[in-house]
Parts: structure tokens; C-alpha cells; sequence
């Protein structure tokens, strides 16, 4: 499967080192269909691929957007590119997150650092159904000024109750300073019509998961997205492999209750 | 299906047969003081009177007391290095054109026929079909390889010490589909091999080879061949029921054998290459000189080098026990959740050829003992 080839129509700096891309397609290039929640494999010429979530509105056929973290040297080139500069795109790939099943239900997605990004095409998907359901969004950063999205943020507060949390203040910040699980915890919902949709580091999920369960939500009830470094992204490769799940096709989104056999397994 | 006897000095008669209707045989040979595959143009490229000793940490050729030519066991390589290239370009990519292009490496895969597959390698093959093949995605330079791939399969009627087939239920008689089904017998100064077709291209070759009907005589020296293997496998040490390994290795992930194993592993990865199943590939990214122009390679890999699973913050799998509890657990377990089966054959290269002599059914047998109270 070769990737398609498009071109930077913008690029923004989020905060040093994490940035978002929006492209659109060149040549042969095309926008292919996808849900919130699947990812693509991002082509930096001669460089390599990095597995990549979507991070822009899905309803949208006019580019795909993702938002990157610098940290390898795949994520490096792609950090290089400016403005009409040219990439690879393969995908989109693995599972969503279950949209379908979120009417008339009480919304919680909880995001720590970079797992925003996958989220966020929920949230546009959420914000163009108009009102209806509770939406609740918490969002744990490290710090104020490594937070992304800032702009949309105050934005969707309008619409939905929106809690940020930061790891660690800096001077002007007033809002709450700790984990996301303490305004989590705070919440109160009722459990039994409760959707949650969890993404950010494992560590993070598995504590945001048990003060779900504590407040009495099934774990059929929690979906959460998995990271690990495909290189296929096809099923082939196996380096994404989790237990009896590869990720790139069983997930990266797993309902809880199918997977808390394995979540809790170190080093699996 | 009939069978029928081909007198074993015209065993060249066949590999040419199958030559001429244009494929590349490949088969046993002795190379570097083990039995390799590769190329075979004549029965003279065939290891004909060697065998092997095999145990734990441990490989080494023989010659036999007789001429038979398929008189060893499984060696060091395996079929999938004809079918899984161990490393292949998979796109190019030019930037010095606009827009910057990426295209596929096709390449023309040659018609393969591989000449000597026991049964644990047929089900080798077929697991890896499941992988590449059979799921929502294809590996096509695979597909395209297996697609034009002729079978001459092989009964084994001796066992090497490492074996154990008949515990994985994947051997030694053939049972899955192939070209043609070979069994070499040896009685006294008559060396034949009984024969059979398994599909229109196999009974065409049948055609063109001076062949006599196979008599009950001859049919019961067969099933005494084969079942002398499955008897040396079944007095031997590794022999062990494989009904509950899913089970067990399932409810084992914290099992103190898993620490055990680790102090002696190496990390090396050397039973992974060996493996006739093993699937996980990585990729490379070049540019020549000039910067303009890309590769893709993808290459083997396997789960036990540091890089597999590495993410943001380090590898995933930090250390070697985790690393052998994901081979071996894959291998034997979640492997059935994945394809429906196992992914170990019973083929025992991975004992042969572990430096440090570690034996799979040996680790099945520790984390057994390691549960009871």
C-alpha cells in the first residue's frame, strides 16, 4: 500500500515542539472517508512513516488534519514542513470511536496531553448535532502553555462544560492544578446513561478508568485509544501487537469491558 | 487418489519434469555443514545420504547409513524466506518532479515449486497465509509468490529429537492440500518413493515420470515409515498435551517462570528468524546521494530486539522477560485469537538453534509446575 501524496495548506504551532498540520490532496491524491478516532500513516520523505490520529472535523471532504508531536526523526521532517511543503498519506486506519451510540447519553471525554488530538474530531462532531447531550470534557495538560487547541477550547465552553487541569502552573494561571482524575472524580453523572471516552497516556487512562468504575459506570461504557508505533498499520508488521489484539486493526479504540483483561498487564 | 511408485533413480526424472513446466525448484541441500534450502537442478543437489542431530542448542549433519534423500529433519532455514522475502523494497519515491511521486516496487515474482515440504511446514506455510493473505489487507508481494507456488511435500518417517509434531497435531503424516505427496522408503536394496497427486498441475507432472502402481505391500511399508516418526516423537521428551496451552499461558502472564527463562535468554532473536510462522517485518527508509530519490524496505524483525516496541518514552517491552513472554505467549496463545490457530508447528528449530539450548515445550512444561501449589 503506498501512501498518496498532499501538500501543507496550513500549518499551525500549537507550542514548541507540537504543531498542526491541515492538508490537502495533490496529483493522485484523495481525501478517503473516515471516522473520529482512526489514524493514518504521515510519510516524511526518504525519512519514514509515523502512525498518526485525525484530528480534524470528519464531515469535512476537503483535507484531513493532525496534530504531531515532535519526537523522533520521522516526527522531526514533519515539523520541517511549511506551507505547501509535500508528505505521504496512507490510511485512514483501525476502529472509531462509537458515535452512533452517544445519543441520549450523558458525554464524558477525558484527554490527557496529546490525546486531545483524537478526540477532538468527536467534539466537532458533537458541536454540529447542536445541543441535546451533556457533553463534559476534561483536559489535563502539562502545563498552561503546553495545552492545545487554547482558542477552541473557550470556544467549546459555550457548549459543553469544559474542566482543564495542568500538571504544573506558571505564573497567571487560575485555574486547577493536579491530575485529570480529581475533577473527574468531582463529577457527578448518572452511571447507568454514561458514555466515556478516554485518550492520553496509559498511566492516565488506567486511574481516570478506576474512578469511573468507582462512580459506577460498566465498563461497557468506556472506550478508550491505544498508542503503539505501527509500521504497517495493515495487520502485517506485528509490532503493534497487545495481548491477542493488534492495535492498528482492533483498534486504537477499545471498548474497556472487551480489553481489561489486558490493560492491566505491565509490559504486555 | 492413486498412488504410485517411483524407483528412486529416477527421482531426477521428476525434479526435471517440474523444471521444465517452467518453475524454480527449491529444495534441501548441504551447504555450510547444515541442510539449507535453495536452488536444486538435479537430484545430485539433494543432501542424499545425510541426516541431522538435533537437540537443544545443538545442530549437527550426519551421513547415514543408507541413501535416502530426504533422510533429515528441519534445518536452520525455513520456506518463508521464499514467500516473506527477508528483505524487499516495497515503494520508490522521486521529489525532483511535482508533484513528489510515490509509486510501488512490482516485482515479477517467479514461479516457485518447493521439493521436500514436510507437514509442519505445509501448516507453516498455511498459518503465514493466514497473515498475509487471508485478512482485510494482503501482503501482495506474498500473495503473488504463494499464488504461483508448487508443492511436493514430503512424509517424514524419521523424527529429530527437537520434533514434536504430533503434539501440535500438525504432523508428520501430510494432511493439508499440496501439488504432489512424496514418502521415501528404503527396504533393504529397494529405495522407492510412493507417490500422489493433489491437484491437475501435480497429475501432469505424474504424467511424464515411469511410474508402477503402488501394491498394498508397498502401502504398509509407508504407514510403517511414518509411524516410526510418530513413535520416535512420542517416547521422546517432548512429548506433552498442547489441548490447554491457551489456557494456560492466558492465566500464567505473572508466572515466576517467565523471570526463570529470562536469566538465560538472550535476547538474540535467533528463534524467531528460525521460526517457520514468525511474521513481524520492519521497514527501512533510504535516499541516494542526491536527496531526491527514496526506498521503502521492509524487512524481518523480530519482538525481541528493544526497538519492536518502542513508542514516546521508551520501549514498551523493557526488558527480556517481557519480550519472551510476548514470544512465547503470541506463539502459543493469543495466536488462536488472531488466526484461529496456533502459531507454533512443532518444527523445533527454535530449540535447535537457541544458543543457549532454551526448549519451548521445556517453558510450556516450568510454567505448568510454576502453578501447582
Amino acid at each position: 500500500m503506498v501512501p498518496e501524496v498532499f501538500r501543507v495548506e496550513r500549518r499551525a504551532e500549537e507550542f514548541p515542539g507540537t504543531f498542526t498540520l491541515h492538508l490537502s490532496p495533490i496529483g493522485m491524491g484523495r481525501v478517503a472517508g473516515f471516522q473520529p478516532g482512526q489514524f493514518s500513516m504521515l510519510y516524511a520523505f526518504g525519512t519514514g512513516e509515523v502512525p498518526i490520529s485525525i484530528s480534524g472535523p470528519s464531515d469535512q471532504g476537503s483535507g484531513y488534519v493532525y496534530t504531531i508531536r515532535t519526537h523522533g526523526m520521522v516526527t522531526r521532517a514533519l515539523e520541517n514542513l511549511r506551507e505547501g511543503g509535500q508528505l505521504g498519506v496512507r490510511g485512514p486506519f483501525g476502529s472509531d470511536w462509537p458515535i452512533s451510540s452517544l445519543a441520549g447519553r450523558e458525554i464524558l471525554l477525558v484527554a490527557g496531553g496529546l490525546g486531545l488530538a483524537p478526540l477532538r474530531p468527536v467534539i466537532y462532531t458533537l458541536l454540529s448535532r447542536g445541543g441535546g447531550s451533556a457533553v463534559r470534557l476534561f483536559y489535563g495538560a502539562r502545563s498552561p502553555r503546553e495545552m492545545l487547541y487554547r482558542d477552541e477550547l473557550v470556544e467549546w465552553s459555550r457548549s459543553m462544560d469544559v474542566q482543564v487541569s495542568v500538571d504544573q502552573a506558571e505564573r497567571g494561571w487560575t485555574g486547577r492544578i493536579g491530575a485529570v482524575t480529581d475533577p473527574l472524580a468531582a463529577t457527578s453523572f448518572d452511571a447507568g446513561k454514561s458514555i466515556a471516552f478516554l485518550c492520553g497516556p496509559e498511566v492516565m487512562m488506567r486511574f481516570c478508568i478506576r474512578v469511573l468504575l468507582e462512580k459506577g459506570m460498566p465498563p461497557s461504557a468506556i472506550y478508550l485509544s491505544m498508542e503503539r508505533n505501527m509500521k504497517c498499520a495493515t495487520g502485517h508488521c506485528g509490532h503493534c501487537q497487545w495481548g491477542p489484539s493488534f492495535i492498528c486493526k482492533d483498534g486504537p479504540v477499545f471498548r474497556y469491558e472487551d480489553i481489561r483483561q489486558w490493560f492491566h498487564i505491565r509490559a504486555l | 487418489m492413486q498412488t504410485f511408485i517411483l524407483q528412486a533413480e529416477y527421482l531426477d526424472r521428476l525434479i526435471q519434469a517440474i523444471r521444465a513446466d517452467g518453475y524454480q525448484v527449491l529444495g534441501p541441500t548441504l551447504a555450510e555443514r547444515a541442510i539449507v534450502y535453495d536452488e536444486i537442478r538435479s537430484a545430485d543437489d539433494l543432501p542424499r545420504g545425510w541426516t541431522d542431530e538435533q537437540e537443544k542448542g545443538y545442530y549437527r549433519v550426519k551421513r547415514r547409513e543408507d541413501d535416502a534423500y530426504f533422510g533429515y529433519a528441519a534445518g536452520p532455514h525455513s520456506w518463508k524466506k521464499f514467500l516473506q522475502l527477508p528483505r524487499r523494497p516495497v515503494w520508490r519515491a522521486q521529489k525532483s518532479i511535482h508533484p513528489m511521486q510515490i509509486t510501488a516496487v512490482v516485482e515479477e515474482a517467479p514461479a516457485m515449486a518447493f521439493l521436500g515440504v514436510r507437514s509442519c511446514e505445509l501448516h507453516a506455510i498455511a498459518t503465514q497465509d493466514r497473515v498475509f493473505v487471508d485478512g482485510r489487507y494482503q501482503n501482495d508481494s506474498y500473495a503473488e509468490r504463494r499464488g504461483k507456488l508448487f508443492i511436493v511435500a514430503v512424509n517424514c518417517t524419521s523424527a529429530a529429537a527437537t520434533c514434536f509434531c504430533t503434539s501440535m497435531n500438525t504432523g508428520p503424516k501430510v494432511t493439508l492440500p499440496n501439488d504432489l505427496e512424496m514418502t521415501e522408503v528404503i527396504d533393504g536394496e529397494n529405495h522407492y518413493f510412493l507417490l500422489c497427486s493433489g491437484s491437475g498441475k501435480g497429475e501432469r507432472i505424474l504424467r511424464q515420470l515411469p511410474l508402477k502402481r503402488a501394491g498394498k505391500r508397498h502401502r504398509e511399508a509407508e504407514r510403517d515409515s511414518i509411524q516410526q516418526a510418530v513413535k520416535q516423537m512420542l517416547e521422546g521428551p517432548r512429548s506433552f498435551d498442547s489441548s490447554d496451552l491457551k489456557e494456560l499461558l492466558y492465566r500464567n502472564y505473572e508466572s515466576p517462570a517467565w523471570d526463570q527463562v529470562a536469566d538465560r535468554c538472550l535476547s538474540c532473536a535467533n528463534c524467531t528468524m528460525a521460526c517457520p510462522t514468525c511474521f513481524c517485518s520492519t521497514v527501512e527508509d533510504t535516499t541516494d546521494l542526491s536527496g531526491e530519490h527514496a526506498q521503502r524496505w521492509e524487512r524481518w524483525d523480530s519482538c525481541f530486539t528493544a526497538d519492536f516496541s518502542y513508542i514516546t518514552g521508551g520501549p514498551v517491552r523493557p526488558d527480556t522477560r517481557s519480550r519472551y513472554r510476548q514470544w512465547m505467549t503470541h506463539k502459543l496463545a493469543t495466536w488462536y485469537d488472531q488466526f484461529g490457530t496456533s502459531g507454533c508447528v512443532g518444527c523445533g528449530r527454535c530449540i535447535a538453534w537457541c544458543p543457549v539450548g532454551i526448549d519451548i515445550t521445556e517453558e510450556v512444561q516450568r510454567i505448568r509446575e510454576a502453578e501447582k501449589p
